[in-house]
């Protein structure tokens, strides 16, 4: 019974909880239990039982008969949300021992509502990564697994496999460029981006303010839809964030797609695509169809140049964000020589602090941003960004609802097989999400199927802004549809 | 546009973060790589093209310009690894 807990969706539990048949308190330890068993998979890299088992105990105190849905459900939380009083440190050596006197604004909205944290979650360091191996606590692993270790994916690959593994209920992801969606593709899971504004970014750790966006990483749909809500809503502390009525998305899950259209976009049929991506896509487009849906071709023409716009703004942002981290006022600060002045100490602390593939990005935005190159790739990359945009107006404005596109070019790969490949190769992996954070788009990755080994494969719909309950109510339709019920074999 | 052992020890130092000069070369190559990558941004045509300030439409919120938070010194000193009498402390920045 005590495993058996850990597997039930939120809403399962939700549903127990008001009847009565379970206790918060049982869940929680539960899922305390599965992650204390699970440490082989490296998701959980703070655990905080105490508080997890206070939270629950209150919950149940207060009792569901009007509860929010969220009350007493363990959840895991990235890394990269400061969490007061827990080490919240972004994977980083940098932020190393940092604890936050205050409470991110999309933690404190999941506790206001009664949520359980279970613990913060393994992700690539600043979330700068696809696979979880830019990680200062080394590399979180799939649970699903052929022969060898595989990766869950990046940056929220620690969410994606706690979730995917059965050790949380939900978790929170955030996503720059394909970091919730790629993950959770390659772990069998449901992962929502919302659009850019919807959720506050207020106590996340920044890494490129313009695409940022957190979103719920969760085992279905319906479960998404409950955690979004949960998470989204204007918040005074972010001026980005969308004063906007943040609608039942719950209820909007009717999987009535009856006259939707749904586009194609022929740009993201990648040379050399797997043929079981493609077998996935088209499939995808035919369950949509039979659900009454009206498939149609479409053109994305600037898509080709979303990832080099991309590793242009993503990286100048990043430099300037990351030049908080000075060894002055948090985190980790570099022993010093005689002699050393402040200079060294900046430069040290960061050399220490910063891993490769951060360092590598701080200097490429640095660099871009540089006198004499900010107009002929900094400015550059914003017009193809607006491009890039208004790619998606001009198809969404001829009608079309949704977008169906590949989740992942490929299946999860081995841990440490592309250590030898140039940087560009792991960037290739957020081919099909990149173009949605920089058009500031709400996007779904859902499972839809599984390649010749067994692995599990997603497929993403890109909706129209603000239009996430269309979006997840078409991901639901595809999700009842594909049937994916896929689960990992226990080995660790 | 190439990048030379030069040009990376000089971005190195303006980003704040030290490289040993053995390390020089193969950052370069790095730098070379992506730039390379993202050199197929000057394929497209961006005339009269406006670069992007803002992804949503929304104008961002205003309020009044006054003091909203404050007063909590021990608590945004609790995480300097060198805190003295109410400061962070650093190295001498001037002799």
């Amino acid at each position: 019974m005590m495993t058996e807990l850990t597997k039930l969706t939120i809403a399962a539990a939700r549903d127990a909880l008001r009847k009565g048949d379970v206790t918060s308190a049982e869940l929680t330890q539960a899922c305390l239990t599965a992650i204390d068993g699970a440490d082989a998979l490296n998701a959980f890299v703070h655990k905080t039982p105490e508080v997890a088992m206070a939270q629950a105990k209150s919950a149940d105190d207060r009792g569901y008969a009007d509860a929010p849905g969220l009350q007493g459900i363990p959840l895991g939380i990235k890394d990269l949300f400061c969490t007061k009083g827990v080490a919240s440190q972004a994977a980083s050596r940098i932020l190393d021992g940092f604890r936050p006197e205050y409470e991110s604004t999309v933690t404190s909205q999941l506790f206001d509502r009664g949520a359980v944290m279970l613990g913060k979650l393994n992700m690539d360091e600043f979330a700068m990564g696809s696979s979880n191996e830019t990680s200062v606590y080394g590399d979180a692993v799939n649970p699903w697994r052929v022969d060898e270790n595989l990766t869950p994916g990046g940056s929220s690959g620690g969410s994606a496999a706690a979730v995917a593994a059965d050790l949380c209920l939900g978790a929170t992801g955030t996503d720059t460029g394909g970091s919730i969606r790629q993950p959770a593709a390659f772990t069998g899971i449901t992962g929502v981006k919302p659009t850019y504004g919807r959720v506050s970014r207020w106590g996340i750790v920044a890494f490129a303010s313009s695409l940022d966006q957190a979103g719920p990483m969760t085992k279905d749909v319906r479960d998404a839809a409950i955690m979004l809500e949960a998470m989204c809503g204007h918040d005074p502390k972010d001026s980005t964030s969308a004063d906007l009525a943040v609608p039942d998305f719950e209820a909007m899950l009717t999987g009535d797609i009856k006259g939707k259209t749904i586009g194609i976009p022929a740009e993201y049929r990648m040379d050399g695509m797997p043929d079981a991506i493609e077998k996935l896509w088209s499939e995808g487009a035919e369950m949509l169809r039979d659900a009454g849906a009206k498939i149609v071709d479409i053109s994305l023409p600037h898509t080709k140049y979303a990832l080099p716009a991309y590793y242009v703004i993503a990286p100048a942002e990043a430099s300037s964000n990351l030049a908080r981290y000075d060894g002055v006022r948090f985190g980790h600060r570099a022993k010093l020589e005689q002699g050393d002045g402040i200079t060294e100490m900046y430069e040290k602390t960061r050399a220490e602090g910063f891993g490769p593939e951060v360092q590598r990005r701080v200097m490429v935005g640095t660099y871009v941003l540089s006198a004499g190159f900010y107009d002929a790739y900094y400015n550059r990359a914003r017009k193809v960004r607006a491009l890039i945009k208004q790619d998606f107006d001009t198809v969404f404005e001829d009608g079309v609802d949704a977008i169906l596109t590949p989740a992942t070019p490929s299946a999860a790969f081995p841990l440490g097989s592309m250590a030898d490949t140039d940087p560009i190769q792991m960037y290739l992996n957020d081919v099909f999400t990149v173009t949605v954070n920089l058009a500031g788009l709400p996007g779904v990755a859902v499972p839809t199927g599984q390649d010749a080994r067994g692995l599990p494969l997603g497929l993403q719909l890109i909706g129209r802004p603000w239009e996430e309950g269309d979006l997840l109510n078409v991901a639901y339709s595809l999700e009842r549809a594909a049937g994916f019920v896929g689960k990992p074999a226990k080995w660790w | 546009m190439s990048i030379d052992t030069e040009t990376a020890r000089k971005v190195a130092k303006l980003a704040r973060i030290r490289v040993e000069d053995d390390a020089l070369p193969a950052l370069a190559q790095e730098f070379n790589a992506i730039l390379g990558f993202i050199e197929q941004l000057n394929e497209v045509d961006v005339d009269g093209v406006e670069p992007m300030t803002s992804v949503t439409p929304q104008r961002l919120k205003r309020r009044d310009d006054v003091v909203t938070d404050g007063h909590q010194q021990d608590k945004v000193l609790a995480n300097a690894p060198d805190a003295r009498e109410g400061f962070f402390a650093v190295p001498k920045v001037v002799e």
